[in-house]
């Protein structure tokens, strides 16, 4: 997986948990809670979600590493990379 | 000293055949009910009224996605009778708005859709969700209306089983009085069909509604009526007192008279007639109005067969003799049991009978059940009244809990 597959599946998780937010134009490189209307619940439903659908697992430590895109990104990248292969 | 002058100066609500009073009386009078089949989880089709308004005419899709369906219930009807009473957000002093919403349960359908979402997972805990405890604190669907509209005063729901819906309305009559607050919205909600619980509970009580036609499954007063049609629904009033509403021109629906609420102590689930009777007779009391004073009588009847023969014992009881001019309805053969907005709902059906001198029917009576024949029932067709002055409604629920509101036309 690269950065910008991972930056993708972030924001599907985004555009299901913040449906009314326009996600056309989100910069990597701003924080997320700057650009779009995100409240502390919404970040846990991020978590959750990761958690869901993907199997990942970002202890409560780590939340400050989803601020971005791009943080999301490097944060997740490798977690993505390293679940074992499907089948 | 006299209490202040209550009066209802707005109506908003969603019932299963209809999402304004206007469209929801139109077919009270023309016979159309709102009942359908839906897929119920574990227990598949089942008989249910779903009320079909648009949400998203006052939430955005997160409020809908974070909230519950009675919060967003509640919320519709909140905003419909702000609109209907002419009243703006804006010019509210925001801190005295009190909202007061009936509810029968709550919690039950969150609860049930996470232990289903966490029996996809093995049954762990982490894939809980985080918002369980704020969908389903007691207050949820008031909490979330005055999330919604900005009001800062009281804002509560009242557990009253099925008696729930007038309860809203007492309570708001006894805030005002009370001076706790200006101006309230109140009434009762439900969401019950979202949960398989009722639906199971109902069914293990051999009080659940089967019938091969949905719009004829409601079927109060007739022999061959079967238990309940679990519907969800509300309806919210706003309530001023009498000197504040004329002060800024309010249309007036009609001014509380009077109400009273007892308990059965008696029984977990069969009522009692003689504590219902004794609560029609206080709340005429404190209305200062005999039984033949009453014009119309708005029964809770569900169509379980025993229960519908308990409170026709009541009826009979203080209207059985000497009313001439008093009939007798029951709007669930419509749109079944809406639960905690039953009170709610079923007055609103009959408040505009002090314009138009109608009464509603109840429907689906085929074959009357004679322990149910009294005097005044209005049956099948609509009826034409020589006068409408009062409605008195009735709402009883389980753990014997009975209420009875009575409202007046409006006179200065």
């Amino acid at each position: 997986m690269t950065k910008d597959d991972c930056k993708k599946l972030v924001l599907d998780i985004i555009a299901d948990i913040a449906p009314d937010e326009d996600l056309t134009n989100v910069k990597s490189d701003v924080r997320l809670r700057d650009q779009l209307q995100l409240d502390s619940m919404d970040f846990l439903d991020i978590v959750m979600e990761l958690r869901k659908r993907h199997g990942i697992e970002v202890p409560e430590a780590d939340y400050l590493q989803l601020a971005s895109l791009d943080s999301c990104a490097e944060y997740l990248t490798p977690k993505f990379n390293a679940l074992p292969a499907k089948g | 000293m006299q209490p202040s002058r209550i009066v209802i100066t707005g109506v908003g609500l969603t019932a299963p055949n209809g999402n304004s009073l206007a469209e929801f009386r139109r077919h009270l009078l023309t016979g159309v009910a709102g009942i359908e089949r839906i897929d119920v989880r574990y227990m598949g089709s089942q008989l249910a009224g779903v009320c079909h308004h648009d949400p998203l005419r006052y939430q955005k899709k997160k409020e809908l996605r974070v909230g519950t369906r009675a919060g967003s219930i509640s919320i519709y009807c909140a905003r419909e009778a702000l609109a209907d009473a002419g009243v703006s957000l804006d010019t509210l002093p925001r801190d005295r708005v009190g909202i007061y919403i009936g509810c029968t349960e709550h919690g039950n359908v969150e609860t049930e859709n996470e232990v289903y979402n966490i029996s996809k997972f093995n049954y762990d805990t982490k894939f809980w969700s985080h918002y369980h405890n704020p969908r389903t604190v007691a207050n949820n669907p008031a909490g979330e209306t005055s999330l919604n509209l900005g009001t800062t005063g009281p804002a509560y729901t009242i557990g009253a089983a099925c008696a729930a819906g007038n309860m809203g309305l007492i309570h708001a009559t006894q805030m005002l009085r009370l001076g706790e607050v200006d101006f309230a919205l109140c009434g009762g909600v439900s969401e019950s069909i979202h949960t398989f619980g009722i639906f199971a509970g109902f069914k293990s009580q051999n009080a659940l509604a089967t019938h091969a036609e949905p719009a004829r499954a409601s079927r109060p007063f007739d022999k061959a009526r079967n238990g309940i049609v679990i519907s969800e629904g509300g309806c919210l009033y706003t309530l001023e007192r009498l000197e504040d509403a004329r002060a800024r021109g309010a249309r007036i629906y009609a001014e509380i008279a009077g109400y009273h609420v007892n308990s059965d102590a008696s029984d977990y689930v069969l009522p009692n007639p003689q504590r219902q009777a004794e609560c029609v007779r206080a709340a005429l009391a404190r209305a200062g109005l005999a039984p033949a004073g009453i014009h119309i009588v708005n029964t809770h009847a569900t169509a379980t067969p025993l229960g519908d023969i308990q409170e026709c014992e009541a009826i009979r009881a203080v209207f059985g003799e000497g009313c001439p001019d008093t009939h007798i309805n029951n709007t669930k053969s419509f749109i079944g049991h809406t639960m905690g907005a039953a009170g709610a709902l079923e007055l609103a059906g009959n408040l505009p009978s002090f314009d138009d001198l109608t009464v509603h029917p109840t429907i689906n009576v085929d074959d009357l059940d004679p322990q149910c024949a009294i005097p005044g029932l209005v049956l099948n067709q609509p009826r034409q009244a020589a006068r409408v002055d009062t409605i008195l409604n009735n709402s009883f629920g389980m753990l014997g809990i009975n209420s009875t509101l009575i409202v007046r036309r409006f006179v200065p």
